[in-house]
């Protein structure tokens, strides 16, 4: 019967095109010439060519060109249903809920308006009988197979079919059979579980897989009524991006396990703030119930994140509602670290510095940390800091880059991601800056900018990259200058950071310098890991010298020359590359205050310990890699009687006496004016600023030049393997580590070898392997892996069972070991 | 073996330097490991992801679309009863009866010896000489239970090993394509533009 009627009216309908054509075609080219020439030559009567004149309803509005029609209708206060269609990915029409009238001429047709763009004239039904027939029979169909569990279903509530199927849909359904089956969910990933029988195959998460992520490792499977998003058996869904697709979801096929069954949207309530895990800096809304933080989302934020998180960033709050949580300050007693109150607590880290002072004076003070809180932190501690007159600070363990690098001419993400050539230089993106990369990779694969990668190993973005150059470790300023001809161009972007935490700092910076050598007007985006460390040394917490760094600091201690460690945040047995100057360091200091959210290996050391309030629990600024400063919201209130960070700076300024601003602050707002007052980039930082602004507001760069750095490395010799130690997005950092969900994530130590090293060496995959370095000798499993050159064994930072840091030393350039078969 | 074979390698190769992108080389590929296996293993598709730097998602969300790939194996002989409108009428519902008695299974699974497996099917475009079924896709006009029970004792013994090959394979003459009509991965320098089918990314294919 319908196929009779659809044979029976197509004819009719191609008619009724050809009439269309043959009507409007002079009127359509007249329209098109019109349009030439007033673009071309009269800009004065059309001011703006980017502007379409559409009537939506019965209102004449002004669409972009190329809009969409679901999106110029959106903008102008029509709301179009959709499920498929998302702004940040392309158009599939998969749904076909967001039906409307349209007549671009030929008479008002159906028409799904996330797949047509605006045209001249165009007149736009959303509502009309027709169009609301259409929208109400899709919901019913795309009802017909969805299970009406809403009240066990954690998606209702802010279920876009649930909520649609009330606004737009025929309120009963005609669907009397029985529904299609599937096995109730089924976990396809660790942490992101499906329930086919909801999914209403809106192509959303299988799009995000392939086109944002990259990761293309679920797919649709099977056809017809049988069609479902599945992974390849034993494969999962292993993205770090997978909590996205949670998000997007328009029904509850896909629940994360880290929130599912947690609480209902209706008892969240929710703030927006700043993601701290890494220093992209992506905008999220930090949900809560009963004061208990529950689940980040991520905002769309236009010059950051796109809407998107990955999933450290996303499932970390776990560490938040960690038991192993500092709840009160502690001291150092017979019987180990008690609890103690905040009165004593003070009072004795008071004494510390004052006994410090009285014995080797400031400079026998070293202050370390910082990038872990806000910058409200960090500058209330370098103020006090200041004030005393301690030099021996630094925000970043040995495990970044100088702080001269700010310095440079800097890009922000947006320029980066829109420069038609990004040289990578460093670390492994999608491992340090997971969304960084969804940019990069969105720039290099959907944008006109061309990758030059400049690294060791492969890493995630090779494979979009148009020239990979690899290097031996320590001769990547020699591989800069022999291929300086691809850095050339007026729009090139440097992404510097630390690649090889197994060499020194000076061979990046060297090969920087040999960059901006080669092209003097590259803008450089600093990819320094730490969630606010470009904030904490901007505010204060930049180290004078090079001899008064992080490691200059650590070595003072581990010398004996410092008669107090005060550790904001820092955790030097886990930061530090060189776990043994670290140890050394922690040994050597006579006193250790140690100010952290979560018990540590480093606190366990110190003499008084001061429970921080932790992310999520206390209301600040934070800025990421470009400068940007957002706010960041005081969700929840602080576990047990944890405080912040400036806070304590400022009670310890009272109690000290000291001279300066410290001592008037009485809220975060006022150091946040502070800093703007004090800080010449920070000049327009005011906290009016940053409420007017929601997308933060840029702070300047102090012009700076780069420190002298020489590469001091050499070839390798031909029975060594040069040392490649770089970091994975999962690892022992307090915030992974204490959030069991992605804890387990975490690959675990290994030495990965090209496969024929490791058939040269006779060993087999999996064997323990001896590496004997300069100073010490480590014992590890080994992996292959292609990803790793001839010649270079790579091994992950910071993992359980990671032995690897012993080998590092990090006066040396580079790190050759031999490698033994046991 | 379930991964491609050496030969099997050598020539899935040649069929990927034919187009110009590689995962346009999916489906005769797919083709090629049911070919040599009898059906389309899970360690074939990791491979053939592997050959076309894919992933083994991409590849079953492919596969599985079509209903002539088969995921579990099937026996040396797939038997397709046609279930459509002519036949019905001619009584396929008794030849199907009666072949799940021959054979002593139920259509859809395969018998014990790995010979047969016996499947209902839709139209099979030979309305006219029904009831129809087909043996690896091999047209049988007519059939009589008596003429199903000679096929299959036919089938047994080997007598029709000339006109019907095991399943999975695709035709007793391999297509050649001479080199020079290989169109092949363009240099990605050169890809400036390309169909308008084909949006083209510079990167993607390295």
């Amino acid at each position: 019967m319908s196929s009779d009627e659809s044979n029976a009216t197509e004819p009719v309908d191609a008619t009724h095109d050809d009439a269309g054509h043959a009507e409007q075609g002079e009127e359509v080219a007249e329209q098109d010439v019109a349009d030439d020439v007033e673009a071309a030559e009269e800009p004065a009567a059309e001011p703006d060519p980017n502007i379409v004149p559409v009537t939506l309803n019965g209102r004449e509005i002004e669409a972009h060109k190329g809009e969409l029609v679901i999106a110029a209708a959106e903008r102008h206060d029509a709301y179009i249903p959709h499920f498929c269609y998302h702004p940040r990915m392309k158009s599939v029409g998969m749904c076909r809920q967001c039906l409307v009238e349209v007549d671009t001429g030929r008479g008002m047709q159906l028409q799904p308006s996330c797949m047509i763009t605006v045209s001249p004239e165009m007149k736009i039904e959303t509502e009309s009988p027709t169009a609301k027939r259409a929208q109400e029979g899709m919901i019913e169909l795309l009802l017909a197979n969805h299970p009406l569990d809403c009240p066990v279903c954690d998606k209702g509530g802010e279920c876009p079919l649930q909520d649609q199927a009330y606004s737009h849909g025929p309120g009963e359904s005609r669907y009397v059979e029985e529904k299609r089956h599937f096995e109730k969910p089924i976990p396809i990933s660790d942490l992101v579980l499906l329930d086919r029988e909801r999914c209403i195959l809106c192509d959303r998460c299988t799009r995000f897989a392939d086109e944002v992520a990259g990761d293309k490792l679920i797919h649709f499977t099977q056809r017809g009524n049988q069609t479902q998003v599945m992974t390849f058996p034993d494969e999962p869904f292993a993205s770090y991006f997978s909590g996205n697709t949670v998000q997007i979801c328009p029904v509850g096929a896909l629940t994360a396990e880290p929130y599912r069954f947690k609480a209902r949207p209706w008892d969240l309530t929710a703030e927006e703030s700043t993601c701290t895990t890494c220093s992209v800096g992506c905008r999220v809304v930090v949900q809560s119930s009963r004061d208990e933080i529950l689940r980040y989302q991520g905002v769309d934020s236009d010059p950051v994140n796109h809407g998107w998180l990955c999933d450290r960033g996303r499932f970390d709050f776990e560490a938040v509602n960690s038991d192993l949580r500092l709840t009160d300050p502690l001291v150092k007693t017979e019987a180990g670290l008690t609890p103690t109150s905040w009165n004593a607590a003070l009072n004795g880290a008071a004494r510390l510095i004052t006994d410090a002072l009285a014995a080797g004076g400031p400079d026998s003070i070293g202050l370390l940390g910082g990038a872990r809180g806000t910058n409200e932190d960090a500058f209330a501690w370098a103020q006090l800091a200041d004030a005393l007159g301690i030099t021996y600070r630094d925000a970043q363990l040995g495990d970044g880059l100088p702080a001269s690098i700010l310095g440079l001419n800097r890009a922000t993400i947006d320029e980066a991601a829109s420069a038609s050539t990004i040289v990578l230089l460093g670390p492994d993106i999608k491992e340090e800056l997971p969304v960084l990369y969804l940019r990069l990779r969105d720039a290099a694969v959907e944008g006109n900018s061309t990758i030059v990668e400049i690294s060791s190993v492969d890493t995630g973005l090779t494979r979009y990259a148009k020239h990979s150059l690899r290097h031996q470790p320590g001769l990547q300023a020699d591989t800069v200058q022999r291929n300086s001809e691809l850095l050339t161009g007026d729009d090139v972007v440097v992404v510097v950071g630390r690649g090889n935490l197994a060499e020194s700092p000076d061979e990046t910076m060297a090969a920087l310098a040999a960059v901006l050598d080669a092209n003097p007007n590259a803008k450089v985006l600093p990819a320094l890991r730490r969630g606010n460390v470009v904030g904490a040394l901007s505010v204060g917490m930049a180290p004078a010298d090079d001899d008064h760094d992080g490691l200059a600091t650590l070595r003072a201690a581990a010398d004996g020359k410092l008669e107090l460690l005060i550790l904001l945040g820092a955790d030097p047995l886990n930061d530090c590359p060189d776990t043994g100057l670290a140890r050394r360091a922690l040994a050597g200091a006579r006193r250790v205050i140690s100010i952290d959210t979560h018990r540590s290996e480093s606190t366990q050391l110190a003499d008084v310990v001061l429970a921080a309030a932790a992310y999520g629990e206390k209301s600040g600024t934070t800025t990421n890699i470009e400068g940007r400063v957002t706010v960041l919201a005081d969700k929840v209130t602080t576990t047990g009687t944890a405080r912040p960070d400036w806070m304590m700076a400022a009670e310890l300024a009272l109690m000290l006496d000291v001279d300066g601003d410290l001592v008037n602050v009485s809220s975060v707002d006022d150091v946040t004016a502070a800093i703007a007052a004090e800080v010449p980039a920070f000049a327009d930082v005011t906290p009016a600023a940053l409420v007017a602004e929601r997308n933060g507001v840029l702070a300047g760069v102090v012009a700076g030049t780069l420190s002298d750095a020489v590469s001091a490395a050499g070839q390798r010799n031909s029975y060594d393997h040069r040392l490649v130690v770089g970091r994975k997005l999962y690892d022992r950092a307090i915030g992974t580590a204490m959030s069991h969900s992605i804890a387990k994530l975490a690959p675990g130590a290994a030495i990965h070898l090209h496969p024929l090293d490791i058939d040269a060496l006779g060993a087999s995959v999996g064997d323990d392997l001896q590496l004997i370095g300069a100073q010490a000798t480590a014992i590890l499993p080994v992996a292959a892996n292609h990803a790793v050159p001839r010649g270079i064994a790579w091994a992950p930072f910071n993992q359980d069972g990671s032995v690897i840091e012993t080998l590092i030393d990090a006066t040396a350039s580079v790190t050759d070991v031999k490698i033994e078969v046991i | 073996m379930s991964r491609l074979n050496d030969s099997n390698v050598l020539l899935a190769h040649e069929i990927i330097e034919r187009y110009p992108r590689k995962k346009s080389a999916l489906i005769p590929l797919l083709h090629l490991s049911q070919e040599q296996n009898g059906w389309v293993t899970p360690e074939a598709m990791r491979h053939l992801a592997e050959l076309l730097d894919i992933t083994p998602a991409e590849v079953i969300g492919t596969a599985t679309f079509y209903e002539m790939f088969k995921f579990e194996p099937v026996g040396k002989y797939v038997i397709n009863v046609c279930q459509t409108m002519s036949c019905a009428l001619l009584g396929s519902d008794g030849l199907m009866h009666h072949a799940e008695q021959k054979l002593g299974i139920k259509a859809g699974s395969t018998t014990e010896d790995g010979m047969f497996t016996l499947e209902p099917a839709e139209c099979q475009a030979a309305c006219t000489e029904a009831p129809t079924l087909q043996v690896n896709y091999r047209h049988r006009y007519r059939v009589t239970n008596d003429s199903f029970d000679q096929l299959v004792d036919d089938l047994r013994a080997g007598n029709l090993d000339g006109e019907i090959p095991p399943h999975g394979t695709l035709g007793r003459n391999r297509q050649h394509i001479p080199a020079e009509k290989f169109v092949g991965a363009p240099d990605p320098d050169d890809v400036s533009d390309g169909p308008v089918w084909i949006p083209v990314s510079v990167g993607d294919d390295s």
